[in-house]
């Protein structure tokens, strides 16, 4: 067990990630926080439209277009790879559409049936051609987000410089916010009442694949640093520890990005100590949140639960006692 | 309804998996060793493959057929439960308690990651209903959340236990995407066990199974524990995804329990015979996965099970002969053929009518008029009649005439149209200029015994709301034209 879990040592896993590995761990945090931010907003949306396990199916089944992207241009280019998950993405929800409304498979199944095959075919067309994808199997799932800082640079200004994945990844939460904002009411309507949002003029099926796009291309921009992994769990944590703390959708999105700053930031201490990968312990430290917002909310957590149901059974209020005479 | 069904599933069950076993025990050999495979070529591995020679081959297909079987029946279940998703979130759940089951003595002990597996699926499973039901998160977010929680822990313990001195070997990662190759004789005994088991608690409970999956309401009157059923469902689920684990590895069991129990979905419409073919199908898909991982040197056999099983979904789709995509296509297609005829020889019926049955033929320029359409379409129509013999052609095909046949349909339609007005006007109270467009709809699909009854509650009335004759059966038979019948029906509308 020893040798499995380090003792915990504060200088050594708290301070010195600051103080030694500086140039590193800023652009690890940074990846990981605008990860989390990115797909925590678009992930809100999707609970909202109770299409979580959509999200979930997606960020497995752009892999195959990652891989054929990759094949075909023989480059790592965003531009490719953009298309690539597009398209997956785009194939991904047909298929749902078509399986489920062509025949009588019920959605779930057909949710199971789309994105594991198409998982299937990227995951062999990778075994297959490992050697000119220059992906691996296991990167595919938890990615390898340690080595973004010393991905090539992107030049900003004479001074500054800022790793690729990051610069990439940095600009599409930054046009996620965007989103958010400018569209908050075609958004929120048509996630909320289809209906009403045709009859504002709002085209409900056209924001919906909108927001299958954005999503694929959130998820590919992702992929390659940090694995399906953290993308599948911050679609959905960081929006349900919200969820659970406002009711209110402009809280509950800032919630969402405070709860993205803050497991990426606790997921690389956790993952400093215990020496695993730092994806699966952003993710781990984004469910210790989820359970202690689960607990501890004030609105609806399971603590106030207990002691609203214990007052309700040690002092049963006099006024509704009826004596009968 | 079922009773004897149960027999027969435990029958055919029993047929494969004696043949597995003979499978099993009955060859024997020692070959080289599946290490030396990566300097051989495809053709050579499957010549290999097929002969049966190899332990190592051996125990992969007995194991993939085996966990096929497993998921096949499980997967049912799940599929008409529309729980298809909690297969999902179950089987990322278990990889923390195969990493423990791992530590509990660093070594690759079946037994112990079976058992840390089945007890970390079941506390996922049960934290989706506690999130269900202490929250308000919704069932898809809180199996998202469960899925990703757990399979996170299990990444971090894999990666941590591949960072000590033995883990590097255990083949702990193999169990992300699957190696049927790395399966041992005491794995393929404990996956052998775990489906006779599941298949005799499935044979032994069939009907309480079949009851509480399609209504548990009823179930609970006649007094089946439902809940019981629940969680034993719920843990021979688990047991399939573990056992499923090494092979198909973590992330696509769920494609193993969702895909062959689909594809059965749509061929049949009982349970039992779903649940035999979701095991064929499973089976077949497992031996498939094996065979083309055994191909090449690091072919995952996983991916390839799922496409095996894929590729039967996409067959079934396609070709299902009661929900098949095609057969409704064509159903749809000769429906709607049918119908243009049946709209065609109308026409023609109202065109006569208006000339009181003169004998002779129809003009396709009439019908155009009649029709308001283009006479290249009407002559389309014509030739179809007469390609069903229906009608003749004549006069460089711009006359028509009826034959026999497309007389008696003729009537018939207008018949079925006439008397459904009239049955609106009188029994529904429908004002006359309200009923056309709805007798145009039933008239396709009326069939001769609704039209006897409402023929025989009309009073057999001859005249329609509009005032029209309703054409008679000796009308049709005899290919006269329809003449005042004595009667003393009152319809809505009738002239006399």
């Amino acid at each position: 067990m020893s040798e499995l879990i380090p003792p915990f040592d504060w200088q050594q896993h708290v301070i010195a990630p600051w103080t030694e590995g500086f140039g590193a761990n800023i652009w690890i945090v940074l990846m990981g926080f605008f990860v989390a931010t990115a797909c925590g907003l678009v992930g809100n949306y999707l609970m909202m439209r109770r299409m979580a396990l959509v999200g979930d199916a997606i960020s497995h089944s752009v892999l195959p277009g990652i891989a054929i992207a990759f094949l075909l241009s023989h480059s790592r280019g965003t531009v490719p790879m953009f298309i690539g998950a597009l398209v997956a993405g785009m194939i991904t929800t047909i298929l749902i559409e078509v399986i489920h409304k062509k025949s009588r498979v019920k959605q779930d199944a057909a949710i199971g049936i789309a994105f594991t095959t198409l998982f299937a075919i990227g995951v062999i067309l990778i075994s297959l051609y490992a050697s000119q994808v220059d992906l691996d199997q296991e990167c595919v799932l938890y990615g390898e987000i340690a080595f973004v800082p010393f991905g090539e640079p992107v030049q900003l200004t004479d001074a500054f410089s800022a790793p690729v994945p990051v610069f990439r990844m940095g600009i599409v939460a930054v046009i996620t916010l965007i989103f958010v904002v400018l569209f908050y009411k075609q958004l929120l309507v048509s996630s909320f009442d289809a209906g009403l949002a045709t009859s504002l003029g709002i085209n409900a099926t056209f924001v919906h694949y909108a927001l299958m796009c954005w999503l694929s291309i959130t998820v590919v921009s992702a992929f390659e640093s940090v694995g399906a992994i953290l993308v599948i769990a911050m679609l959905i944590l960081p929006g349900a520890t919200a969820f659970l703390l406002s009711h209110r959708l402009p809280v509950i999105h800032a919630l969402t990005v405070l709860m993205a700053a803050l497991s990426s930031l606790l997921g690389l201490h956790l993952a400093t100590w215990l020496d695993c990968s730092m994806a699966g312990a952003m993710v781990v430290m984004a469910s210790v949140l989820f359970v202690l917002a689960w607990i501890f909310s004030p609105l609806d957590g399971l603590l106030v639960r207990w002691v609203r149901q214990r007052k309700l059974h040690l002092e049963p209020p006099e006024e509704i006692i009826v004596v009968p005479k | 309804m079922s009773r004897h069904h149960p027999p027969s599933t435990i029958n055919c069950l029993r047929y494969v998996l004696i043949a597995l076993g003979l499978l099993w025990f009955g060859l024997d050999g020692h070959a080289a060793k599946i290490g030396e495979m990566s300097d051989t070529t495809v053709l050579e591995q499957a010549g290999r493959f097929f002969t049966f020679q190899d332990p190592a081959v051996r125990y992969a297909l007995l194991g993939s057929m085996l966990l096929g079987i497993c998921c096949g029946v499980m997967g049912s279940f799940i599929v008409v439960r529309k729980l298809a998703l909690v297969g999902d979130a179950l089987s990322h759940a278990v990889l923390p308690g195969v990493a423990l089951g791992f530590l509990w003595n660093t070594s690759k002990d079946p037994v112990a990651i079976f058992i840390g597996a089945t007890i970390a699926g079941l506390i996922g499973t049960a934290a989706v209903g506690a999130i269900k039901h202490t929250t308000k998160l919704k069932e898809d977010a809180a199996l998202g959340l469960v899925l990703a929680a757990f399979f996170s822990v299990g990444i971090c313990m894999v990666t941590m236990i591949q960072r000590l001195p033995t883990g590097n070997k255990s083949g702990v990662d193999k169990f992300l995407f699957g190696q049927a190759a790395a399966l041992g004789a005491n794995d393929v005994k404990l996956m052998a066990i775990i489906t006779v088991v599941t298949l005799l608690v499935i044979g032994l409970f069939y009907k309480q199974f079949l009851v509480t999956s399609f209504d548990a309401g009823f179930a609970r009157v006649t007094g089946v524990p439902v809940q019981v059923m629940h969680y034993t469902l719920m843990l021979m689920l688990a047991f399939a995804v573990v056992i499923a684990l090494q092979a198909v590895g973590v992330v696509l069991v769920s494609a193993m329990l969702i895909t062959p129990a689909a594809a059965a979905y749509l061929l049949t419409d009982r349970l039992h015979r779903m649940l035999i073919l979701a095991a064929i199908f499973g089976m077949a898909s497992g031996a498939a996965g094996a065979f083309m991982s055994f191909l090449g040197p690091s072919l995952p056999t996983g991916p390839f099970m799922v496409l095996g099983g894929s590729a039967v979904f996409g067959a079934a789709f396609l070709f299902a002969p009661q929900h098949g995509v095609i057969m409704r296509w064509w159903r749809r297609r000769s429906r709607s053929l049918r119908v243009q005829r049946e709209n065609t020889l109308k026409s023609i019926y109202h065109v006569l009518e208006a000339r009181d049955f003169k004998p002779e033929g129809v003009t396709a320029k009439e019908l155009a008029e009649k029709r308001r359409e283009t006479l290249e379409d009407i002559l389309g129509q014509l030739r179809e009649l007469r390609r069903h013999d229906l009608a003749t052609l004549q006069d460089d095909e711009q006359t028509v005439f009826l034959t026999p046949d497309g007389w008696q349909r003729a009537c018939a339609i207008v018949r079925n149209h006439r008397l459904w007005e009239l049955y609106l006007t009188n029994a529904a109270q429908v004002a006359a200029d309200h009923v056309h467009e709805d007798a145009e709809k039933i008239e396709h699909v009326l069939g001769e015994d609704v039209v006897r009854q409402l023929e025989k509650r009309l009073n057999y009335a001859t005249h329609d709301p509009h005032g029209k004759l309703i054409p008679g059966e000796a009308d049709m038979l005899r290919g006269s034209a329809p003449s005042e019948r004595i009667t003393d029906a009152v319809g809505y509308g009738k002239r006399t």
